[in-house]
């Protein structure tokens, strides 16, 4: 049986070094092809009407008109009389026609009575929340809460939020859909989830799983919105029958793709914490509540510090009549980031502590991954260089004037990442080049370029040697890219796929060096014997020993041997300025300091954190889904007002990822949601300690910050 | 965030559908006064009849990437939208479809343009370059080079309209400081939050430009 394991250290050749991604030329060239590039011969457009309500009955509807408009050539309803809206936006009919426009007219041209009904979008004050709105809360507790703030002397009180934001994915959703004959389909679907989703359209259109092709090569952005096929691509693809199987292109337009293509829930949270005079904490009680649109959402309070002795957490979801959420890059930990961290500062604060020092102090509670924090902290603050910078809050920190406030933040966090199931094929062709084919996708992490530099790393040969095979689900299944689980399963099953196909070529070498197979190895583009180059053959020889037909050997996660496991810490510090005449936050600094266990590419893994910092400033500065409580509908959906952190918007960013003896052993843990957990916590801290006083919810705008500024003022002049 | 203000000179000026001509071909009111005095017909008469197209399909020429190429579009598609559904030109993307994000992003006269807010009726008689242009075979242009040796990308839909940017950015200021690079490509967004290889980016190719510059000089 072949020994699974990742080579040492000093054996790697690609592995843990800065490899530029495969695909690069790809993209920077525009010849990459994503599904929205997809054009058919035929090809149909297709559009949507959605409800103008919030919540409403559909009485009537004529579509009539619609359906003998020039070019139009399937019109389908999809929620017909008598059906309930839930949100603005929410499907009423489909159709198709020859052109963008003319499918645009035709949704014009429809007419739909509603009754329209009350409705509920603002969940931030939940006292206005109907009754039936408010679900069962989740109620838990440890130790003694009395007694832990008994103990204490000091307690702070207060409150923190999150509102919902979008995931504004640069590719809207949607899909190229059609009928290759009259029992099967060929979707190009803008997806993260290449294997399942072709099931999951068969089980809609109650079709054999089998007949439903998924090919995708490049998608424009997902964080955990592109999972399922969504009632859009089941109803194009029936549309597309109606239309005789011609071709559908349907992608969502920008108002719909940030009204309806999925939220993060919101989180607020009343909190009280406290501690003993020395730092200790004592204590910790929450009452904590969100949007979970029509679903429901759970997180543990505190986040991170999940050992503070004696707690009493409470969650209750608040329905909206807002589109659905999904799962945001890092379900819940953001928002639970943000409530636990701030309120830590807070009292750090109070107990006029450097929040350094007093999460140094507290680091226990952190449970097992306490000393990994400890060493990341310390890295963080001489990146950052917080002792020199930081001062007390309120006392603005180094080079702050008159009305420019300085400020220094932190925040840590977690993230489990374990690996998804995954099978490969590895193939070697009598000709030396060898490719792997695997129904995974690339979502931009870079996962073409990991799978390029394990096979190549375990052929010892040179990268373009090696074809990578995804998005297309006749490969071997992969799961979904999901809960950052790809880079964990992709790379436990590509090696031991390469190992075992490997060794089938060994088999065949091992009689013309004269040995047996199991003393051969793979290393600078030969088969040697072990640590004997004057015995060796080149790669290519090698490969010619195959024979006619290519060698191919199905890589298996789970499988034998630990090559991913599961489980990261991580910590970030912000350093920022804020104007407080006009309240606006300015990004100075901020530095993250991570761990994924083995690294397969420092490059594309600094990329990550280096986005997921970017993306945090977004959300913790700007990004807000806005509804209107009169109307119910989104305000701003639009990228004019839905607003995104440009390249201006970002300070000077360092990244220090955490590697080499204590972390590559844990073999390869996905590292996309982990860097997204902190930075709103870590910019937050940073604004309270520059300004004096919490901006209870993010994003901090300036309005906000304007308006906790004043209040703090109104305050301490005894008005407030 | 940040819209430049040194982005889309759009058109508006083309006289072939002025704003001028399109109210003499509208009907209106003949005689509203304009500055110092001047009116609309006064100024109508003297110009050409421009003919009235639309709302059917009408044959146009364009000239991408130096070639001319013919389609037949209504006149309210957009430059972008026909490039991508009737000429399959699909490396600039659609993504806010009205002027805000730049994932669209093209050279008209060698001047950055969104293709989103650009009539593709206005764009004839223009020279439009597209991302589709800038690599020779396997051969990179030096932003896109760039581009990729600082992994200024990840999901990539940006990627296209930001390499258009930068190239225009370059063009006009090829050593920009901070401020030239803030208007230059403030105007196009990324969700997957890239700028940092972008910064490193238009570090390396406005070096590249240098270097070239110089190679001249000495050569
Ligand atoms: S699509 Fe043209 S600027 Fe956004
Ligand atoms: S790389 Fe994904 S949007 Fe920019």
């Amino acid at each position: 049986m072949a020994e699974y394991k990742w080579p040492d250290a000093e054996k790697r050749q690609y592995i843990g070094k800065r490899i530029s991604r495969i695909d690069g030329p790809d993209k920077v060239s525009g010849r990459a092809k994503y599904s929205y590039d997809i054009n058919r011969p035929g090809m149909l457009f297709g559009k949507i009407l959605r409800s103008p309500h919030a919540h409403a009955k559909v009485v009537s509807i004529d579509t009539s008109v619609a359906e003998k408009m020039p070019g139009v050539k399937t019109v389908k309803v999809i929620n017909g009389p008598g059906y309930e809206l839930q949100w603005a936006g929410q499907e009423i009919v489909a159709l198709a026609a020859e052109t963008e426009s003319q499918a645009e007219d035709a949704v014009r041209a429809i007419k739909v009575q509603y009754e329209k009904l009350p409705h509920f979008v603002n969940e931030a004050d939940r006292s206005k929340a109907p009754e039936s709105y408010l679900r069962k809360p989740n109620e838990n507790a440890t130790g003694d809460v009395s007694k832990g703030f008994a103990e204490a002397d000091v307690t702070v009180e207060g409150f923190y939020g999150n509102d919902v934001i979008t995931h504004c994915c640069l590719e809207a959703h949607g899909l190229v859909t059609e009928w290759a004959d009259d029992k099967n389909v060929l979707i190009h679907p803008s997806t993260q989830s290449v294997s399942p989703i072709g099931p999951e359209l068969a089980r809609a259109l109650e079709m054999p799983a089998s007949s439903v092709r998924v090919k995708m090569d490049h998608i424009g952005g997902g964080f955990g919105s592109k999972f399922p096929i969504d009632i859009w691509g089941i109803e194009m693809t029936k549309a597309s029958k109606q239309a005789g199987g011609k071709p559908i292109k349907y992608f969502l337009d920008r108002d719909a793709e940030l009204a309806v293509a999925g939220t993060r829930p919101s989180l607020y949270a009343k909190v009280k914490v406290a501690a003993k005079k020395d730092g200790t904490i004592t204590a910790w009680e929450s009452d904590a509540w969100g949007s979970g649109g029509m679903g429901n959402i759970n997180g543990p309070l505190p986040y991170v510090f999940s050992r503070i002795p004696n707690t009493k957490t409470k969650h209750q979801t608040v329905a909206t009549n807002v589109g659905p959420q999904r799962a945001w890059r890092a379900p819940n930990h953001p928002q639970l980031a943000l409530v636990t961290m701030s309120a830590m500062e807070d009292l750090a604060a109070k107990l006029n502590m450097d929040p350094l020092d007093f999460f140094l102090k507290n680091i226990e509670l952190t449970g097992a991954r306490a000393v990994t924090y400890k060493d990341e902290l310390m890295k963080a603050a001489e990146m950052i260089d917080w002792k020199k910078t930081w001062r007390p809050r309120g006392e603005g920190g180094l080079g702050s004037t008159k009305t420019v406030k300085r400020g220094l933040g932190l925040s840590i966090h977690t993230w489990q990442g374990g690996p998804h199931n995954s099978d490969c094929d590895i193939i070697i062709n009598p000709d030396g080049t060898a490719e792997i084919r695997i129904g995974t996708q690339d979502l931009g992490v870079g996962v073409r370029t990991v799978l390029n530099i394990v096979v190549a790393e375990t052929f010892g040969i040179p990268l373009d040697w090696v074809k990578v095979s995804i998005g297309d689900n006749r490969y071997p299944v992969s799961g979904g890219s999901g809960g950052s689980t790809t880079t964990g399963g992709i790379s436990s099953s590509s090696r031991r796929g390469s190992v075992d196909a490997l060794n089938l070529l060994f088999e065949k070498v091992a009689p013309t060096l004269g040995t047996a197979a199991d003393k051969l190895e793979a290393v600078g583009g030969k088969i040697q014997v072990i640590g004997d180059p004057t015995k060796s053959m080149p790669w290519k020889q090698a490969c010619a020993k195959i024979g006619v037909q290519p060698l191919v050997a199905r890589g298996k996660h789970p499988g034998q041997g630990t090559l991913a496991s599961a489980g990261v810490g991580g910590c970030q510090m912000a350093d920022v300025s804020v104007d407080i005449e006009t309240g606006i936050v300015k990004m100075n600094k901020f530095v993250a300091v991570q761990d994924c266990g083995l690294v397969m590419d420092l490059k594309t893994a600094e990329s990550q954190v280096f986005g997921a910092m970017i993306m945090g400033v977004t959300y913790a500065l700007y990004e807000e889904k806005i509804m209107d409580d009169h109307s119910g509908r989104m305000l701003n959906g639009n990228m004019e007002f839905y607003k995104l952190a440009g390249l201006r918007d970002i300070g000077e960013f360092k990244v220090h990822m955490m590697t080499g003896p204590g972390y590559d052993e844990r073999g390869p843990i996905g590292l996309g949601e982990p860097p997204t957990n902190s930075p709103g916590a870590a910019i937050s801290n940073a604004v309270a300690n520059a300004i004096g006083v919490r901006v209870p919810t993010i994003p901090l705008t300036p309005d906000r910050v304007l308006a906790a500024l004043s209040q703090a003022g109104a305050k301490k002049e005894g008005r407030g | 965030m940040s819209k430049s203000d040194e982005r889309p000179d759009q058109p508006g000026n083309d006289p072939a559908v002025s704003r001028r001509s399109f109210l003499k071909g509208s009907g209106l009111a003949l005689s509203i006064p304009l500055l110092a005095g001047e009116t609309v017909e006064a100024k109508a008469a003297a110009e050409p009849a421009v003919p009235i197209l639309g709302p059917n399909k009408v044959d146009i020429t364009l000239t991408i990437n130096g070639k001319p190429v013919k389609a037949s579009v209504e006149p309210r598609v957009t430059l972008l939208d026909c490039l991508r559904n009737d000429l399959d030109t699909t490396g600039a993307k659609r993504v806010c479809d009205r002027g805000t994000c730049g994932a669209c992003t093209m050279q008209m006269d060698g001047k950055p343009v969104y293709s989103c807010t650009v009539l593709a009726i206005e764009a004839q008689g223009h020279k439009i370059t597209t991302v589709e242009s800038l690599a020779v075979g396997d051969k990179l242009h030096p932003v896109q080079q760039a581009f990729w040796d600082n992994d200024a990308q990840q999901c990539g839909f940006c990627t296209p309209g930001f390499v258009m940017a930068c190239k225009s950015l370059l063009d006009k200021h090829p050593t920009p400081n901070d401020e030239q690079m803030r208007l230059g490509l403030g105007g196009n967004l990324c969700r997957c939050g890239t700028y940092q290889g972008i910064k490193a980016a238009v570090a390396q190719a406005s070096a590249g430009v240098k270097a070239m510059k110089g190679g001249k000089r000495n050569g």
